[in-house]
């Protein structure tokens, strides 16, 4: 399994150099280093100069991805490309554009991200899979008929509507809730409160359908028949059985998610007021934050290969039979 | 025995209900600690990219740098026209004009004569900067905290952490290194391009820090007290003098933005350690000055707060105003201590749904109005007059309104061969389309009436508007019952037809006339505007394409000079007509200059007058030549129409001195509010409602039950298994 590991490390590397030229390929089709410094500038008042100034500042007075002027090797590190890429691969993300150290801001904005992902994430599996599991326990009857219709009905609606008619609901009307915002320490519960139960009731639709989808396969299968008829009870045949054989496809939507939950959610984030990280890269493209852009979506991308080997990993300890090699 | 247990529930969610309607509000945002006191809540909706004075120009910044730094001088809270006031300084200095030979003119010669003006400031004594660890010394007298260790940074991750702070008297060598650091190549201020022209020696200044730059290690810091600037001098401990080049009057507003605030060396220093630098101490956003307030916590991610500042050296509120402000009570409080509040907390919120939700319910004090909630809030009249609404009225709250100095327009690139140039005919298909775009429409559908249609670029309350029928303009409106009526379509048509394009066609290839409207919008609102715009032009028959592009892209348009007709605007730096006709200034293009003349007009004779203008007093005789000015603009219509925005803004009732000051940025000492008030209509507006979750429960118990019945009969039973 190390050796299965250390290549799958290793074939990360080429991944993650190709999302970074890609990123800069791209962010730069879009912005030029002389509209970076305007933006930054602002609008007011700027001259050549200054444009000039910030860019000699700010590293971006250079060619992007080739240097004709330079000698050697210097050909290609003496580029905005490599000047600004290659701290990466040693998680130095280095200041933002603004000259704020982006690392501290990750550190201090993954945190309020984790406090609304986590139990949404981790409730919400609880409650989908129990939903299912009745749903699944019902086939065929009024509740699996229903369940399904109101499953689709759900997942139908946009996570917008869920978001404003949970603040109308529960701040407005009934206000048992502040509307947005967050606290430090134990006083960040009352903010968490309506963003994770939004969350929860947002992802039930989706949730119960695949997860219905995946026990009513299981339940069709050999070994159900034959627990059943060794008379276990329709509970353990569910949770004993069904549940442990349906983890592989679990686990194979839940665990590739979980380094990813430090990046947030972008509308419920924004809307409730929650300082995390899910609208940091917004605003960075929104502010041609070139620093910010390159750097969240490089952890994007390391976070999601670390998903993808927890995956792989978690399947051999749900499944004896499956050995990495 | 499960109905029992519905009940159950039901009424003990029913007596928590009513525990809850006595108990403290559940919706409060805010700490309990915090109620009945001295606090303004307040929100922003941008984080702040810069807090240095040296850099930050946006007006969401300087809500907070205004309130922290002090400039020399600022404008009177309650007097219009705005007028400037010494706010460190003794007194306002009257300028110094000198000839190319150093020798003193008269303030009566003319204006071509000055080669420079001196302006002596003299600050007033005794005023101490807020508590700070940059000033820190121990008893030997050595700076604390300048030469941090990696043991002392391990302990600190903001500036609260610092256990020792300390403070030191303001002196003119603070304002001298902040003119400094306006050339210093890693502030990258926004004016130095600009302040270079004019402050002798910052061009020599910034060549001779960037040479030092390169010697020093990077990261190592630089005292720009041992750089001299030639047009900057310390005259001693309490004044200084600034030499501009030729004559500039305009200059002092600048000497009332944080731009020309002081900053202590000490505090440059401080924030130059690279250790600090990584844990985002810097002066960027940690500022340190002597005004009323200080940044007690900077998160710019979730929360900005303003504390009194303990060594602020005291101000009176303003004994004297315009006429009004007496009936008004904004002289209630005349002669007392500011500033009235002990603690501002700015609170981010992105969206505006939460933002007006938390207005309703208390926990903002003031708020705007967005377009989604206008008619929540406000109700037109017959005569276009706005009201409140009558849950508006009913809390309390007050509506205050004022137009800002500010002007947006529709423009022509004068460098266009269609809709450019100084030829008769495009002069006339110009007036045109001014006549046919009808702003008032546009005002009333897309800004819900919250703006007054431009009559010339001066915004009401800046020297050179004129009021009533003298100030209108006569090639696109009449003077009708006493009001300014837009000319009829058929005047358009007709000044199209002359202009060669009868019927909206060229007279001479009897093709239709295509026009570009160059813009950057995107979402349904901008559509809607794009479809508004397109019937403006179909009234004339013209065809009107629509070429949307990103930011960047339409910025390259402007700077090339390759775009048609496009929207664009401008907000006064400070209140003379100068910053708003220097828009139409020939030299001032912005195709190949970069400079704020969007549409690149130039007329010789708007320069002339404007290079008149733009140095003398407001006299009957400057007045004069404006309206000289805008007559010419008029007549050539580089701007086909424009309108100044109308500031709509919502107070409770416990908010008092809500009086809008659009020039001055350090207000927030003015304010003033009832907490008292403010956390009873809290507890009245905020009880909290139990009994719908409280049925919701109920239904989904009951609704479980027979699925409970179901299991329990499929479990006792023997029923065939079925397949799935």
């Amino acid at each position: 399994m190390i050796g299965y590991l250390i290549r799958r490390i290793l074939y990360a590397v080429p991944i993650l150099i190709g999302v970074n030229l890609l990123t800069f390929v791209l962010f730069f089709v879009v912005n030029t280093p002389d509209n970076m410094a305007r933006m930054h500038l602002g609008m007011k008042r700027v001259n050549q100069e200054a444009i000039d100034k910030w860019k000699a500042e700010h590293g971006y007075d250079r060619p992007l991805l080739f240097n004709p002027a330079a000698e050697g090797s210097g050909k290609f590190t003496k580029t905005i490309f490599f000047d600004k890429s290659v701290k990466l691969f040693v998680f130095d993300f280095g200041p933002a554009d603004d000259g704020r150290e982006i690392g501290v801001d990750i550190q201090q904005r993954m945190w309020p991200s984790l406090a609304i992902a986590i139990p949404a994430l981790v409730v919400g599996l609880l409650i989908n899979i129990t939903a299912a599991m009745l749903v699944a326990f019902f086939r065929a009857t009024y509740i699996d008929f229903w369940g399904v219709i109101l499953a689709v009905a759900m997942m139908s609606i946009s996570s917008l509507f869920y978001i404003i008619g949970g603040q109308f609901v529960f701040s407005k009307m009934l206000r048992l809730v502040p509307i947005s915002g967050y606290g430090d320490g134990l006083s960040a519960l009352k903010f968490v409160i309506l963003p994770v139960l939004i969350g929860l009731v947002a992802g039930i639709g989706g949730g119960l359908r695949w997860y219905r989808t995946i026990f009513l396969e299981e339940i069709g299968k050999e070994y159900v028949r034959t627990a059943r008829a060794k008379g276990l009870s329709e509970l353990r045949v569910l949770f004993g059985h069904v549940l442990r054989n349906a983890l592989i496809p679990i686990l194979t939507g839940v665990v590739v998610v979980i380094p990813l939950l430090f990046l947030g959610s972008l509308l419920t984030e924004s809307f409730f007021g929650i300082p995390g990280l899910g609208s940091y890269t917004i605003d960075a493209i929104n502010s041609q934050d070139f620093a910010i852009v390159r750097a969240m979506v490089f952890l994007g991308s390391v976070l999601y290969i670390i998903g993808l080997i927890l995956t792989d990993i978690s399947y051999t300890l749900v499944d004896p039979r499956v050995r990495l090699s | 025995m499960n109905l029992l247990f519905t009940n159950k529930l039901v009424a003990a969610l029913l007596l928590l209900s009513l525990a809850g309607c006595a108990g403290p509000p559940l919706n409060n945002p805010y700490p309990r600690r915090e109620e009945g006191k001295n606090i303004l809540y307040s929100f922003f909706e941008q984080r702040p990219k810069h807090l240095d004075p040296a850099q930050s120009y946006s007006s969401n910044e300087v809500t907070f740098t205004g309130q922290i730094y002090e400039p020399p001088f600022q404008y009177h809270f309650l007097k219009r026209p705005y007028t400037l006031i010494p706010l460190t300084a003794v007194e306002m200095p009257t300028p110094i004009y000198l000839n190319a030979k150093g020798e003193r003119l008269k303030e009566t010669d003319p204006a071509e004569q000055v080669a420079f003006s001196l302006y002596e400031i003299k600050i007033q004594p005794g005023i101490r900067y807020q508590p700070h660890p940059a000033f820190a010394q121990d008893a030997q007298g050595r700076y604390r905290y300048h030469a941090l260790g990696p043991k002392e940074l391990d302990q600190i991750s903001a500036l609260g952490d610092f256990k020792q702070t300390g403070s030191r008297e303001l002196t003119a060598e603070d304002y001298v290194y902040q003119i400094k650091r306006l050339a210093h190549p890693k502030t990258q201020s926004p004016i130095y391009g600009f302040m270079s022209d004019y402050i002798v020696g910052l061009k020599e200044l910034a060549a001779a820090l960037q040479q030092a730059q390169q010697k020093i290690e990077p990261g190592a810091f630089l005292d720009l007290r041992e750089y001299p600037l030639s047009g900057v001098e310390i005259v001693d401990r309490y004044t200084y003098r600034i030499k501009i080049a030729g004559k500039y009057p305009q200059f002092i507003y600048w000497l009332a933005m944080p731009f020309f605030a002081p900053i202590p060396h000490e505090a440059d220093r401080f924030y130059s350690q690279p250790g600090l630098i990584e844990k985002n101490i810097t002066l960027d956003w940690y500022p340190v000055g002597t005004g009323p307030y200080m940044l007690a916590i900077n998160n710019p991610n979730r929360q900005m707060v303003l504390e009194r500042n303990p060594n602020f050296h005291g101000e009176r509120y303003p004994s004297e105003g315009e006429p009004g402000d007496q009936q008004a009570g904004l002289l209630a409080d005349a002669g007392r201590p500011l500033p009235f509040i002990d603690k501002v907390i700015f609170s981010l919120e992105k969206e505006g749904v939460p933002i007006w939700n938390k207005f309703l319910q208390g926990y903002y004090d003031s708020a705007g109005i967005a377009s989604d909630n206008f008619d929540q809030a406000v109700r037109i009249g017959g005569q276009g007059n706005a009201d409140l609404t009558e849950e508006m009225k009913e809390k309390g709250i007050r509506l205050v309104t004022s137009v800002e100095t500010s002007t947006f327009y529709l423009g022509f690139n004068m460098l266009d061969p269609v809709v450019g140039g100084a030829s008769e005919s495009a002069r006339k298909l110009r007036q045109a389309i001014g006549i046919a775009v009808d702003e008032e429409e546009s005002i009333a559908i897309f800004r819900n009436g919250r703006g007054i249609a431009m009559q010339s670029p001066i915004p009401p309350g800046i020297f050179g508007y004129t009021e009533g029928e003298a100030g209108i303009n006569r090639y696109v409106y009449d003077w009708v019952n006493g009001r300014p009526q837009r000319k009829p379509i058929e005047a358009a048509r007709r000044l199209l037809a002359e202009a060669g394009y009868p019927n909206g066609r060229d007279a001479k290839t009897g093709q239709p006339l295509v026009l570009n409207f160059d813009t950057t919008g995107t979402g349904p609102e901008a559509k809607s505007s794009f479809d508004w715009m397109r019937k403006q032009f179909e009234k004339l028959n013209i065809q009107l394409v629509i070429r949307n592009t990103d930011y960047n892209r339409f910025q390259d348009k402007m700077l090339k000079g390759t775009g048609q007709i496009f929207q664009w605007g401008w907000n006064a730096d400070y209140p003379d007509p100068e910053n708003f006709l220097f828009l139409l200034y020939g030299p001032n293009v912005k195709a190949g200059k970069n400079g704020e003349n969007a549409t690149n007009y130039k007329n010789p004779a708007f320069d002339r007058l404007f290079e008149k203008m733009k140095n003398m007093e407001n006299t009957p005789e400057r007045k004069a030549i404006i309206d000289q000015m805008l007559e010419i603009v008029r007549h050539d219509a580089p701007w086909a129409s424009g309108f100044h925005p109308k500031q709509f803004s919502l107070f409770h009732a416990w908010y008092q001195k809500a009086k809008p000051n659009l020039m001055a940025n350090n207000t927030l000492k003015y304010a003033k509010i009832d907490p008292a008030l403010r956390a009873r209509l809290r507890q009245a507006w905020n009880k909290p409602v139990w009994w719908p979750v409280a049925i919701l429960l109920a239904v989904l118990v009951v609704g479980t039950l027979p699925a409970v019945a179901t299991y329990r009969r499929k479990e006792r039973g023997t029923p065939p298994r079925r397949s799935p």
